[in-house]
């Protein structure tokens, strides 16, 4: 093109214009670079380093003890339980979460206009800090003062009545449960928008050639939401995996452990044991943990990126 | 036939749906309207009469005490941290997601998948060297302590959202200012910001919400109540009003109020915003 006369023409500010273009994506990129190595890819490399090490967090006197944190890591059972916990919520996630949210995601969507109230009320949950929800949460399954035993006295039922976050037996699946009402409702708005894309037309057809709801369900609604239901159950598997929140708020990992999730067992391990190096490694595998499992994950998803 | 079974069986699963809504309804509902009567009954009420009557009289005495505890601190150290964090990330994210969304470079590809990458990392694992850091260069214990770490751990995906918005802008607009001799920065300005309105609108909604309710980072950078944001005020009062139920529960009250408020205003924004950023997970 006539690009060569111009540059002639003006070499000045072609110049000037080429070079800022040049480095237009450097200067555009710079501040977002920066932050990102300081706060992400410096903390992240610098974790595998301190796994290395055996510190207490105070002073110089660190000692270099090579891949001996890994080895203990891997003989730790508190540390497997652990990730057999994350295994567990993810599980129970996906378990309870996504039907409960596909049966209110049908609901609303059927009930359309009438039923925007509704899913106004069902989002609340999502505003609450975990802070917050925690303390809500422990006032309710107090063992003495809460509604849960209330309620199971008044119903004449009070063998039932438990210790719910004191007894290693329950607490662990009494926080799943706070952590499902809190969460039901994001996969129910993203199965309502998945349903929403459905073609009406297709299901008109459905409903001409005398298909049931419940065959147009499972027939042609479900298999065009698979995308969203994989997505939804990688979130939820993911979530679960690097959890912390509300464990640490309600049960702190206890009683004796029983609660415990690799990020609760990490915090604890650095921050009450003051063993940062140990610590440094439970995070390092915890990483490397989630990457693993989202890698995979992201290819069972391909739509993933389109999804949402 | 089939048609016949239709009729059967739709006002039976309507129903059913129906019952299964209203239930849920109150599964939500009941722990927060908990929360609300709890917190009005005088400490003698919850000790004296079941916990599901309503209080014998309104007691606002708890809200009066925590109002003059120090909550105000933790709401102003929350409004600069959360306000300057998401200030930051929709500058700092726009101009990065303009770059990687519209200029060539040799890299391009490659660093955009690496950004994405970031939103998966668990952010348990850059606490301790954040933390270590943070004690380092001498910010620990101030709310200046938090914008670091909650600009960076967000910047993926907004990173993510800001340039799949910024593909959808027709280039036609940028050839033409082009045309007009205007260099990349003059185009940025004058038509991919002012442009990318709803998704930055997005970004901030959705970071400004995850940011204001963040606990791990607060609770670990921040020590003194005087420089904690809201979420550790409830973690503060814990301890003090240990035994005083409704105490607490106006704490906690109070605390979720700003976002219940912002709420009612705004569902559908709030909604849309929160469900964008949900790659983060």
């Amino acid at each position: 093109m006539n690009t060569h006369a111009t540059a002639a023409a003006l070499p000045v500010a072609s110049r000037r214009h080429r070079s800022g273009r040049a480095l237009a994506p450097a200067l555009f990129l710079a501040p977002a670079v920066a932050l990102l190595g300081m706060f992400l890819v410096y903390p992240l490399l610098q974790s595998f380093r301190l796994s290395l090490l055996e510190w207490n967090g105070l002073g110089e006197n660190s000692v270099f003890v090579g891949l001996a944190n890994w080895a203990v890591l891997a003989k730790d059972a508190l540390f497997w339980h652990a990730l057999g916990n994350n295994l567990l919520l993810g599980l129970f996630s996906v378990l309870i979460q996504l039907p409960i949210a596909m049966a209110l995601a049908l609901l609303l969507d059927k009930a359309g206009r009438g039923s925007r109230t509704l899913k106004i009320l069902y989002f609340l949950p999502l505003l609450f800090s975990s802070v917050a929800l925690g303390v809500i949460f422990k006032n309710i399954y107090d063992p003495n003062f809460g509604p849960v035993n209330a309620a199971l006295q008044a119903l004449g039922l009070p063998a039932l009545a438990q210790d719910w976050l004191g007894d290693r037996r329950y607490a662990l699946a009494a926080v799943t449960a706070v952590i499902c009402w809190q969460n039901v409702p994001f996969y129910m708005i993203l199965f309502l928008a998945g349903l929403a894309s459905f073609p009406s037309d297709l299901r008109e057809a459905a409903t001409l050639d005398g298909a049931s709801d419940s065959t147009i369900f499972w027939r042609i609604r479900l298999p065009h939401l698979q995308g969203t239901v994989r997505t939804a159950a990688m979130l939820a598997v993911i979530g679960s995996l690097r959890y912390f929140d509300l464990i640490y708020v309600m049960t702190g990992g206890g009683p004796e452990g029983a609660s415990e999730l690799m990020a609760t067992y990490m915090y604890r391990t650095v921050f009450s044991s003051f063993q940062l190096g140990y610590g440094s490694t439970v995070a390092s595998v915890m990483f490397l943990v989630v990457s693993l499992i989202a890698a995979l994950g992201m290819r069972l998803t391909r739509r993933f990126e389109t999804e949402v | 036939m089939a048609s016949v079974t239709i009729n059967h069986a739709r006002p039976l699963t309507r129903s059913a749906i129906w019952t299964l809504a209203l239930a849920w309804l109150a599964v939500t509902l009941l722990p927060l309207a908990f929360v609300v009567f709890t917190s009005l009954k005088s400490q003698q009420d919850t000790f004296d009469s079941p916990v599901w009557a309503l209080p014998s009289r309104f007691d606002w005495s708890h809200y009066a005490s925590v109002l003059q505890g120090g909550f105000f601190t933790y709401l102003r150290n929350s409004l600069f941290v959360v306000g300057s964090s998401v200030l930051l990330i929709v500058v700092v994210s726009a101009m990065a997601a303009y770059a990687l969304a519209r200029l060539k470079f040799r890299f391009n590809k490659p660093l955009f998948a690496l950004i994405i990458a970031g939103m998966i990392v668990p952010l348990h694992i850059t606490l301790v060297p954040i933390y270590l850091m943070t004690k380092a260069i001498g910010l620990y214990d101030t709310p200046f302590a938090l914008i670091g770490p909650y600009v960076a751990t967000s910047l993926p995906v907004s990173i993510f959202i800001l340039a799949e918005f910024m593909r959808q802008i027709p280039r036609e607009l940028e050839e033409a200012a082009e045309l007009d001799g205007c260099g990349p920065f003059t185009i940025f300005r004058k038509i991919f910001l002012p442009l990318s309105g709803p998704g930055i609108a997005t970004v901030a909604i959705y970071n400004g919400i995850a940011l204001w309710n963040e606990f791990i980072f607060a609770y670990v950078l921040t020590s003194s109540p005087g420089n904690r944001t809201l979420p550790l005020a409830l973690w503060d009062f814990q301890g003090e009003y240990q035994s005083d139920i409704p105490a607490m529960l106006a704490v906690v009250t109070l605390t979720s109020l700003p976002l219940i408020v912002a709420y009612a205003f705004g569902q559908e924004r709030i909604v849309k915003g929160m469900m964008a950023g949900s790659l983060k997970g």
